[in-house]
């Protein structure tokens, strides 16, 4: 009878993955769980959940939330979808800047649209002062709900426009055909064709757009003023200025993994029901944009792409100009650069040390445990795989304040360290890379590493010289997408930073707070840089172009 | 040096599934055995259990005298040729046959000598530095068994090797393939369905259904003495026909549905009884006479030509529908509705018992019977 063998160099590498999930994402979250139940008086209590949804003063937060991510997510598909359409369907003049510009702006942190948009729009921005100054026309206030549903829809329709994309590429271009022939044009084919078709795939695209939008906090932080949000006072009640109060903060983040567990599931639901497998044997050719029809997409699709874009220009802009303390002055230097760096200068070395090292982490654990759950599919695999994914679900500024509530006390104590740093960010962007390495992983057949054993090759050695080398290509690919998002994180950073772990986005975001603005245009625009740097490299290094999250 | 294969009672399950039952075969020193079967029969369960791919659930596996259950694939000593070949994409042609070498940590020189001789074996020395992606499919198929025969394994396991191949490839692939194990005297064990490449290839053949061997022999014993009647009609193309057979004067005497007798020797003594029995007879074991006294008689349905042969659509006054191959004759085909009578070759037909498991005559070569299968 066959008699298994006791030792097996992968069950030491799924056993420590499965312990170091369990410290560091099980365990912070329990804390978190915990916390929430603890009443004043240190027993078990529901007081906090009944504080929040009794007080009007919180549990309108909620509405507010759910009014700012529905209205998003709504208007993120009214635009992402046709712009997706137009861009595939038709020979568009400029197509590779405008993917590119698109692409950008996905990839920018949130927070600092919202600055640039106060910057344009606000009490004092220059076009709401020059309409007033020319016109004497008011312009609508920008602050609230309106300024967070126009930040954060200029942020998030590039996912919809990139997933949407994905799929009309799978779309056969004899569908079409057949359709026009069944006599199913223009809109008609538009509603009764490509959307259906499509629709899985919105589904997630939309799924994605609401979680961004409901977890995102450093927008409303910064334009809503007024209008208080879920994510905001999570973070108020974390570290609010009347002291904090995390069973509060707890039963709030509770609240909202519950939420977006929800959602999360009725996504599920709704798009295995319109789930169908395609593949283009002959992609749709796109066809020329003639005439008015032509016209109005150039203009539609312009217009966008350059609304989305001009926050990043005038920050560009911004930051040569001349400052004067908290104010601009006419003429144009680097003096903004120098300042910024001379006060916050350690934000750049920062910012690559604790994105490098997240980056190595990320990449080499997310092509470990796409190995095991693919490869070793066994119970304590598969327990990792599910426990990996659950950080999609949860908010940024939640992972954030979890690792602090577990790891500000002894045992552990890592708060205020850039290993606590590195970790958050691992855990975030874990999801996204395990994904994506599970499925490149399924494109290599396995006889291929078994045609490497029969030759004599150990399992470690197959790995190394045939497994990761075969999965190189969209292994680059994917950790240049990780780079762009570890150092254009805030959510979580904001809550863990100290004074010498301060990142770029952070140091952006603290002169935002104390009015620097032309310091955090500055420190912004480097950023872009380096953001813009990684994609023209991705797209370099990508064969297929594609980009998912 | 070359080693033989022994199996003893393998065992395959995968949960509840019983892949294969209770397999025994013995495989000889320098052997080209095949494995031959419909698509689920197991024959690459087996494969992939002897390659050490796959566990074994019971029984033994043999390499010589040495029991290889537990043997790690790696050290098997096995070079294996992949249905998709699995060329590894992101080496050149000459580092993909080296890759066994480096592994088992020869000297430079070595490698470098070795992986020469057989690229130029396989007449690949001109890709050496390519990349797989710009090779054809034949020429994909000579780097995976340049690199499977360049370690110089015990065994040489193939999996439907020729699948992806164009017919003509295929054909010239095989006669490489077996020129290249008689020149290196290597034990082989070859996967496939196709009937005719096993073959053309194989020394000998073990068919097999549903985890069972149904019958090992020489391609000819199997061809013409198929053990059953699924290996019948699995192996080329045949007719079955109903037929009572009766002892009438020492001799067995088939008659068929429509009274049409014939008389057979060499019937194996236990099955000397009236019985009844179905009939294998193949297309070309048909003969188109004149005689309308004893013979069958039918009318074409329709015919098909093929240059070498013609082949007829026949049926038969008891409804049997027959199909038959002569050879093309100068004269006109013979049109449809024509009535025709035949007659057929008697030493050649196969009689089988009314289930179908054992053919009544003599003559069968089964080297599973030694295991008590079939």
């Amino acid at each position: 009878m066959a008699r298994k063998k006791l030792f097996d160099v992968w069950a030491v590498v799924y056993l420590a993955i499965f312990v170091a999930y369990a410290l560091f994402l099980i365990y912070p979250m329990f804390t978190v769980l915990r916390n929430s139940v603890v009443g004043e008086n240190g027993s078990f209590s529901m007081e906090w959940f009944a504080k929040f949804f009794s007080t009007k003063y919180y549990s309108q937060t909620l509405i507010h939330s759910f009014n700012v991510t529905i209205a998003t997510t709504i208007l993120s598909l009214i635009i992402g979808v046709p712009l997706a359409y137009f861009y595939n369907l038709y020979e568009l003049k400029g197509k590779m800047l405008i993917q590119v510009l698109i692409i950008l702006c996905s990839m920018s942190a949130p927070f600092i649209g919202a600055y640039a948009w106060i910057q344009l729009l606000g009490r004092m921005g220059i076009v709401t002062v020059f309409f007033k100054n020319a016109f004497g026309i008011t312009i609508p206030n920008i602050y609230g709900f309106n300024g967070i549903v126009l930040v954060l829809t200029l942020q998030l329709y590039p996912l919809v426009f990139l997933y949407v994309s994905g799929a009309l590429k799978n779309i056969d271009n004899s569908l079409l055909e057949a359709s026009d022939n069944l006599g199913c044009t223009g809109m008609a084919r538009f509603f009764k064709v490509i959307i259906p078709l499509c629709m899985p795939t919105i589904l997630a695209a939309a799924l994605l757009v609401f979680m961004r939008a409901f977890a995102d906090f450093g927008t409303p932080l910064l334009i809503g003023e007024g209008y208080r949000v879920f994510p905001v006072e999570i973070y108020a009640q974390f570290l609010g200025e009347t002291g904090s109060n995390y069973s509060f903060a707890a039963a709030i983040s509770v609240i909202a993994i519950i939420i977006t567990a929800v959602i999360f599931l009725i996504q599920k639901v709704l798009s295995n029901r319109f789930s169908f497998t395609m593949n283009a044997l002959h992609p749709i050719e796109r066809k020329e944009a003639k005439g008015v029809k032509g016209f109005l997409m150039h203009l539609f699709t312009y217009a966008i792409v350059g609304l989305a874009f001009l926050p990043q220009l005038y920050i560009v802009y911004q930051s040569f100009q001349n400052t004067s303390g908290k104010l601009f002055k006419p003429g144009y230097s680097l003096s903004s650069y120098k300042t910024a760096i001379q006060r916050l200068g350690e934000s750049i070395p920062n910012t690559f040390v604790i994105g490098g090292i997240a980056l190595v982490a990320v990449v080499f654990l997310g092509i470990l445990i796409a190995y095991l759950v693919v490869r070793r599919s066994n119970i304590i695999t598969q327990t990792i795989d599910t426990m990996s994914m659950l950080p999609y679900i949860i908010p940024g500024s939640v992972v954030g304040i979890a690792l602090v509530m577990a790891f500000n006390s002894k045992p552990i104590v890592l708060t205020g360290t850039i290993t606590i740093m590195v970790i958050a960010l691992c855990i975030r962007r874990l999801p996204y890379t395990i994904r994506s390495s599970v499925a490149i992983l399924q494109q290599i057949p396995l006889t291929t590493e078994e045609a490497a054993i029969s030759l004599g090759a150990s399992k470690m050695k197959v790995f190394f010289t045939i497994t990761v080398p075969m999965m190189s290509n969209g292994i680059i690919s994917g950790a240049i997408l990780s780079w762009v998002t570890i150092i254009t994180e805030l959510s979580t950073s904001i809550i863990l930073y100290n004074s010498r772990t301060v990142t770029l986005t952070v140091a952006v975001y603290t002169f935002v707070t104390r009015g620097n603005y032309g310091y955090a245009a500055a420190l912004a625009t480097v950023l872009t840089a380096l953001t813009t740097v990684s994609l023209l490299i991705f797209m370099k290094v990508s064969k297929s172009k594609e980009i998912t999250f | 040096m070359s080693i033989n294969i022994r199996i003893r009672n393998a065992v395959k399950r995968y949960g509840q599934n019983t892949i294969i039952p209770n397999l025994s075969l013995d495989i000889k020193e320098s052997e080209f055995f095949t494995l031959l079967g419909p698509s689920g029969c197991g024959k690459t369960t087996l494969l992939r259990m002897i390659a050490g791919f796959n566990s074994i659930e019971g029984g033994d596996l043999f390499f010589n005298n040495k029991c290889i259950n537990l043997i790690d694939p790696a050290k098997r000593n096995i070079g294996m040729v992949f249905q998709n070949y699995a060329i590894f994409p992101h080496l050149s042609v000459k580092n993909n046959v080296a890759f066994g070498l480096k592994n088992r940590k020869y000297p430079k020189e070595k490698i470098e000598s070795e992986t020469s001789k057989f690229l130029e074996l396989m007449k690949i020395d001109q890709f050496k530095d390519r990349m797989p992606d710009k090779l054809s499919g034949g020429q994909q198929q000579r780097v995976a068994l340049a690199r499977a025969l360049v370690v110089q394994p015990d065994v040489l396991l193939m999996d439907e090797p020729l699948s992806n191949l164009d017919a003509k490839l295929r054909v010239e692939m095989r006669q490489t393939i077996k020129e290249i194990q008689r020149r290196l005297e290597i034990t082989t064990v070859y996967v496939t369905h196709d009937q005719e490449e096993a073959m053309a290839i194989s020394d000998r053949i073990a068919v097999m259904k549903d985890g069972v061997i149904q019958h090992i022999g020489k391609p000819k014993d199997i061809y013409q003495r198929p053990a059953n009647l699924f290996v019948a009609s699995f192996i080329g193309r045949t007719n079955l026909l109903d037929a009572v057979a009766a002892v009438e004067g020492g001799r067995m005497v088939l008659t068929f549905k429509d009274g049409f007798r014939l008389p057979l020797n060499r019937i194996k003594a236990e099955h000397m009884k009236g019985q009844n029995v179905i009939v294998s007879i193949r297309p070309e074991e048909f003969v188109i006479t004149d005689d309308p006294d004893n013979s069958m008689k039918g009318v074409i349905d329709s015919s098909v030509f093929l240059g070498l042969n013609t082949h007829y659509f026949i049926h038969l006054d008891s409804g049997a529908q027959l199909e038959i191959v002569s050879e093309s004759k100068i004269d006109e085909i013979i049109p449809e509705k024509s009535r025709v009578f035949l007659n057929v070759k008697a030493e050649k037909i196969n009689v089988f018992t009314e289930d179908g498991s054992r053919n009544i005559l003599e003559g069968v070569n089964n080297d599973a019977e030694a295991f008590g299968e079939a």
